[in-house]
């Protein structure tokens, strides 16, 4: 923080700087190692159709050394518009982008040489992958904005999974199911709101905690109850995907993003009010004042503690419903610890995407991404070993809260009870 | 005198209260996930002795597989009637290590999430010195514990350094790297060094016998001198703490890291050498675990010991004498958990129910003074509360 400043950058410039040069050895090393020293005389296959939508293109075949040289050329070449733009102190998000986008493509015409992608389907298992994600990081968003840290996301997810899929398979009636995911939620963040707000435990400590009740606790019904009768307590079905007219006929992105369960449609509704409110309104206002300053929050007449503990019970209905979509949204059945870490790579997200909405989003959407072209990639073989894709979530978190590349920061008093006449 | 025995008496009472609402509440839950209990709601004293059977019965058989078993006893003599006790104690060992990694962070007012990571680069280091060497025994054992250590000291001081110069959360990057552990460990047993000759998954060929922690009561009797060790690390981790110069600076920088800096304390100096520590703490523990009863290196050796720790540091309190009461507490729920479940079809989850409401009850004294309407319990919250920044 006291360093003299070099060159009269600023400490964000001179991270973005740094970004750019870590962006420019990767896309060098890309050239070198998917398309100049491989020798390769493969043809790599992209699918582009998935089901009834309106064709627009069948299938790419590319050589693959032509291809890996075409898409490292294309990041050779973002990364100096980068750099240009940024001599120009523009923004360099979209170059930023490109970059990303066509090193990836690179990698995947290295990997996949000689072999088929279907490209449209990678797209839509990375959707359903980022879909718990997602609704545990808009938790997040909603609970850590107003200063409250959810670790407790996995334990949201898991109970909403389990009560939605007990009460969907006991009384046939999935919207039911679909009903007291949230509440099962809400549960395990009533506790946490208590305990975290009129008690001043530490949150860490407590979402926790949390995790372990609620992992305990499923775990033992599951066994003692779901287990044994199995036909009566574990029987349900999923929900059947609803195509909107005309939007899922959409080449490429259609079918992915518009033939869905209702879990999803309520997750783009879910998001789009976030992501406005939190910015637009009284509410989202209020929100970031407790969350970044709650003493001068109260000055102006704000229950801060009021605030954050709507929040935290609104963020554990989000995860609830987040839930269901393990259960209802699959196969509707429930499995010991099906939720298998997916709160915490959604806690990744958040703080990958800086506790912004549309940050964490984009964070998911990547993480979900990225561990779908995991499996598909390890299905058709491939030369990485699939542990080190699969680290890809939690390498990148590290990466970003260490501010060597860009820097995250959490809402200032996030984690911190507040106490009135407590001046922080 | 009495002021002592007052002073302990107000030390473990809240424990002990946590302790004991957090048995009631799961034999609740024991007893109303069971068939026969449920339907008899109708007759009100029929329902309650049948649901105190279910429970009674659940906890007996948690006893039996824990303390005492009176059937072992019978057929031998009084003493082999322990023996589920030596099992406890078995699983303890690894628990004080990694409690004791998580405590000593603690004290300097950092959460280390990561004893899982450590625990995994521990258990990795002893394997591998286990397998690919062939030594003299005590040399052999020494040489595998001190690889262990000094890997996830490594992996444990990472963490530390990079909070020190760039800032970055340590709750975060640790909740991280359990899963890059994790993943490396996969991948690592299936390459050519560590996996066994004609294994299918993956899993490293099992330890020589020279490189095993010795028993110590008999070749029946699994427990081995890991216990010890844990022990003399409690004994350490309490000595650095409250008698050598460096503890006084751990706790001056986990009390107020601000004044510890103006007092001319490098703090980046004590996270980095905390998390060390804390990792070597986790790593031995790992170690222990795959010398001294598991023999082997297999993806799940880590199991859920790097979890369990915190919240016997929690217990504890961050202090390495409660620390090693609570791991052993643990290690019985653990060891009795599986019998329970044996025997009475009631699912070892329900220890992680009971770890965590014992976890929740202490850390809310309130709570517990307002159950049993105390005044003057003591307690509090161990850790300070901090944020994300912090």
């Amino acid at each position: 923080m006291t360093q003299v400043e070099v060159l009269g950058l600023s400490a964000p410039e001179r991270r973005r700087k740094r970004g750019i040069l870590a962006m420019s050895i990767l896309s060098i090393l890309g050239l070198l190692f998917f398309a100049l020293l491989p020798k390769m005389n493969e043809v790599t296959t992209f699918g582009f159709v998935m089901d009834k939508e309106w064709v627009f293109l069948h299938e790419w075949a590319v050589h693959s050394k032509s291809g890996s040289l075409l898409f490292s050329t294309i990041s050779i070449i973002a990364v100096i518009g980068a750099y240009l733009l940024f001599r120009a102190r523009k923004t360099i998000r979209i170059a930023t982008s490109i970059f990303s986008i066509s090193l990836f493509m690179s990698f995947l015409c290295w990997a996949a040489r000689g072999k088929f992608i279907p490209f449209t389907g990678l797209l839509q298992g990375g959707l359903m992958l980022s879909v718990p994600l997602i609704f545990g990081a808009m938790a997040g968003v909603v609970s850590e904005r107003s200063g409250v840290i959810n670790i407790a996301i996995e334990g949201q997810l898991l109970f909403g999974a389990f009560a939605s899929g007990v009460l969907a398979s006991l009384t046939h009636q999935k919207w039911l199911g679909l009903l007291v995911a949230p509440i099962a939620g809400v549960l395990v963040s009533l506790l946490l709101a208590t305990f975290a707000i009129k008690f001043g435990i530490d949150q860490v400590i407590l979402g926790f905690v949390l995790n372990v009740l609620v992992i305990g606790i499923t775990g033992f019904l599951y066994q003692r109850l779901l287990v044994p009768y199995q036909s009566t307590w574990n029987s349900g079905s999923g929900l059947t995907p609803i195509a909107i007219p005309i939007l899922s006929k959409i080449p490429l992105v259609g079918p992915i993003l518009f033939e869905q369960t209702i879990i999803v449609y309520l997750m783009y509704l879910i998001v789009t009010t976030i992501n406005i409110a939190l910015f637009k309104s009284k509410w989202g206002l209020r929100m970031r004042a407790v969350g970044e300053h709650p003493t001068a929050a109260e000055s102006v007449g704000i229950n801060v503690n009021k605030i954050r503990f709507r929040n935290v019970v609104l963020g554990g209905a989000i995860a609830g419903l987040g839930g269901a979509y393990f259960t209802l949204g699959a196969v509707g059945t429930f499995s010991r610890q099906m939720t298998a870490g997916a709160g915490f790579i959604a806690l990744a997200a958040l703080i990958f995407g800086k506790w912004s909405p549309m940050g964490a989003v984009a964070a998911a959407l990547i993480f979900g991404f990225a561990s779908n072209v995991e499996s598909v990639l390890s299905i058709i073989g491939t030369p990485i070993p699939s542990e080190f894709m699969l680290m890809v979530p939690y390498v990148a978190t590290v990466i970003a809260v260490s501010g060597i590349v860009g820097r995250v920061r959490a809402p200032a008093a996030d984690g911190i009870p507040y106490k009135r006449g407590d001046s922080h | 005198m009495k002021s002592i025995f007052s002073k302990i008496l107000a030390k473990i009472s809240l424990p002990f209260l946590a302790f004991a609402l957090a048995i009631f509440s799961g034999g609740i839950l024991i007893a109303f996930s069971d068939r026969t209990v449920l339907p008899l709601i109708g007759s009100p004293w029929k329902f309650f002795t049948a649901a105190v059977h279910s429970a009674g019965n659940a906890y007996l058989a948690l006893f039996q597989g824990s303390i005492f078993d009176s059937n072992l006893a019978k057929n031998g003599s009084f003493l082999k009637g322990f023996y589920p006790l030596t099992e406890s104690l078995l699983i303890a060992a690894p628990l004080i290590l990694a409690g004791l990694s998580v405590a000593l962070a603690f004290k300097a007012g950092l959460f280390n999430i990561g004893a899982q990571g450590q625990f995994i680069f521990g258990a990795i280091g002893a394997s591998y010195i286990g397998f690919a060497y062939e030594l003299p025994p005590i040399l052999h054992v020494l040489l595998a514990l001190i690889t262990a250590m000094v890997f996830s000291a490594i992996w444990g001081g990472f963490v530390g350094l990079l909070k020190a110069k760039t800032g970055a959360h340590e709750v975060i990057v640790t909740i991280m790297l359990n899963y890059v552990a994790s993943f490396f460990l996969l991948w690592l047993l299936k390459t050519k060094v560590f996996l066994r000759p004609r294994a299918i998954n993956p899993l490293a060929p099992p330890v020589h016998d020279s490189a095993k922690l010795p028993q110590f009561l008999g070749s029946d009797i699994r427990l081995n001198i890991g216990i010890f060790l844990a022990l003399i690390a409690a004994y350490f981790v309490w000595w650095i703490l409250n008698r050598s110069t460096w503890g006084f600076r751990f706790r001056a920088v986990g009390a107020n890291a601000a004044a510890a800096r103006t007092a001319g304390i490098s703090v980046a100096f004590v996270t980095t050498a905390v998390m060390s520590i804390s990792g070597a703490l986790a790593g031995l523990g790992g170690a222990v675990q795959t010398l001294g009863s598991q023999f082997e290196l297999t993806p799940d050796v880590a199991g859920s010991f790097g979890f369990d720790a915190i919240t016997v540091a929690l217990l504890g309190r961050a202090n390495p004498v409660g620390t090693v009461f609570a791991a052993i507490l643990f290690g019985a729920l653990r060891a009795g958990g599986l019998t329970m479940q044996a025997n009475t079809q009631n699912p070892v989850d329900i220890v992680l129910v009971i770890q965590a409401l014992i976890v929740l009850f202490i850390s809310a004294p309130a709570l517990v003074k307002y159950i049993f309407r105390l005044k003057g319990l003591k307690g509090g919250a161990s850790v300070a509360s901090k944020g994300w920044n912090g």
